[in-house]
């Protein structure tokens, strides 16, 4: 905390003056590329239909209102594909991103280029999103739940691997040396020194990764890949407001359900 | 001469990860039988995968070599709007919630404050961003606009949330020294919370606004602009190659990305 000597006494202050400035031209810059921004996106945007969007919502709302709760029949068989497209894409990826974490890991990858390899791996699917994803295997396997589940399984790829190559590279390396000074071969001391210290967060990046692969699972059928998705995408083309809010309430709740039950499994393991 | 018997056993077995062998085969059999339920009302058209297989080679080659071209300036014109798209509802998304995450915060806030903002959380954290985006985009009207509600609407569920849990796991004894000094409210927020809060905010805003890119370039997809629309047109007018390029383009911009807020993170802790 700098004084300032005035002729009225001194005057505390809460920052040197150079970082107060910066600290100013910092937010000076902030508020421009804000601004810029802004006048970028307000150019693209048909105002009235924005001053328009309260009637709007309004009018949805009073539409959407009661939930036509007989089409949950309808919806039964979507929602169970909804949390399988989830829980297959969310083993296949964990099958392939195991591997790929261990060739990853600087500790336990066989060689620099593997790790290079492995790397690319997890950037390159973890960079597209899930939907993308689903667009690219639609036309390759058609529509349905298969697509839907190679697209979840694919970009989870990536994002299970790189929490699980954390999870590898923070071990304690100790228990590794012990199990090494036994004379144990190399798999040995992967089986008895690497693997018990990490199945705990693999069981976890597991379960993390399967709560965000239902919420991810019910976007799916927008472009066509199975799952709520379709069901959802048809009521609001077809303006059937009463059936598009009782698949939100299906979703609130299946969101809702995997969030609880990955925090119990989550507590239970860690 | 016969071998000593020892009374130590002389092998050794690791334990099992789950040590209840009834829990352990419990959930064995129960995920076997899942999976097989799973995969038998998978509908899958195997006629139709098989068709596919060479229609994926066909798209593979397509995408080499990328068309970077871009002969109608889509490319460019989607990345800028998502990238700027991303930056203001950053912004816009933090500015809301700061009020919020101070509200859902248990030691700075009466009861009803405090379940009223955890209400505006829990709420917008509830729904994938692409279906708060049908909804803006149904209201507002096509074009990023509605993506910039989407995504703010997004950034405040994610983002209050953490400031309130940091704000309730802060050091309280500074919070009490500034309070004792006989300061306001918003000299206290001012002095002793956001202080110790700062830092890793900066941090999360920056890692939000990373995942607003990735949510960014996908909202087109429904109409909420940036690149999503132009990658949609791309694939539905079978011009794989400027798929690829848009593909490879956002791949580019989210690895800079990462490591640009991964850096400033470690520079700012």
């Amino acid at each position: 905390m700098p004084k300032i000597d005035t002729a009225d006494g001194p005057v505390w202050k809460r920052r040197q003056t150079p970082k107060q400035l910066m600290i100013w031209f910092g937010w000076l810059i902030a508020v421009a590329i804000a601004a810029y921004a802004w006048h970028l996106i307000s150019e693209k945007t048909v105002w009235f239909f924005v001053w328009d969007a309260p009637r709007q919502m309004l009018d949805i709302s009073t539409r959407m209102v009661p939930p036509a709760w007989s089409y949950m029949d309808v919806l039964w068989k979507p929602v169970w594909d909804t949390i399988n497209i989830a829980t297959i894409g969310s083993m296949i990826a964990m099958a392939i991103a195991i591997p790929v974490a261990f060739a990853a890991a600087h500790n336990t990858t066989p060689h620099r280029l593997v790790r290079a390899g492995a790397l690319f791996i997890i950037v390159s699917t973890r960079s597209i999103n899930s939907l993308v994803w689903a667009l690219l295997l639609v036309v390759v396997v058609g529509p349905g739940v298969l697509a839907g589940t190679l697209a979840i399984g694919i970009r989870s790829i990536g994002g299970c691997a790189k929490l699980l190559y954390e999870g590898i590279e923070e071990i304690n390396q100790t228990q590794v040396e012990a199990i090494e000074a036994t004379g144990a071969s190399p798999a040995q001391k992967m089986i008895y020194g690497v693997l018990p210290q990490v199945l705990p967060t693999f069981a976890g990046v597991g379960v993390f990764r399967w709560d965000v692969n239902v919420r991810g699972s019910t976007i799916l059928g927008i472009v066509g890949a199975g799952g709520i998705g379709v069901q959802l995408n048809a009521s609001i083309n077809t303006l059937a407001w009463t059936q598009v809010s009782m698949i939100l309430l299906v979703i609130l709740g299946a969101v809702i359900l995997s969030e609880w039950i990955s925090a119990k499994v989550r507590h239970a393991i860690i | 001469m016969s071998p000593p018997t020892s009374p130590y056993p002389n092998s050794w077995k690791k334990p099992h990860f789950i040590k209840n062998p009834l829990l352990r085969w419990g959930l064995i059999l129960g995920t076997a039988i899942y999976v097989a339920l799973a995969l038998g009302t998978m509908e899958v058209n195997w006629i139709r995968v098989w068709e596919g297989l060479p229609r994926g080679q066909r798209l593979l080659a397509a995408f080499f070599p990328p068309n970077f071209s871009d002969t109608r300036g889509v490319i460019i014109d989607g990345i800028l709007e998502s990238i700027w798209m991303a930056i203001i509802a950053t912004i816009g998304g933090i500015v809301l919630s700061v009020p919020v995450g101070l509200g859902a915060a248990r030691n700075l806030s009466p009861r009803w404050v405090y379940l009223f903002c955890r209400f505006i959380v829990a709420s917008s954290r509830t729904f994938p961003e692409i279906i708060v985006a049908i909804f803006a985009v149904k209201f507002f009207g096509f074009g990023p606009f509605a993506g910039f509600i989407a995504l703010s609407i997004g950034t405040v569920g994610f983002f209050a949330k953490l400031l309130a849990e940091d704000i309730e796991a802060m050091n309280k004894t500074q919070a009490e020294a500034v309070r004792s000094t006989g300061s306001s409210w918003f000299q206290w927020i001012n002095y002793a919370i956001q202080p110790q809060v700062m830092p890793r905010m900066i941090g999360l805003s920056l890692y939000r606004l990373d995942i607003n890119f990735r949510e960014s370039a996908v909202v087109g997809i429904v109409g909420a602009g940036g690149i999503g629309a132009h990658l949609i047109t791309s694939i539905s007018r079978y011009e794989y190659d400027t798929t690829a390029a848009i593909l490879l383009v956002i791949i580019a911009i989210v690895i800079s990305l990462e490591y640009t807020s991964g850096y400033l993170r470690k520079w700012v802790q």
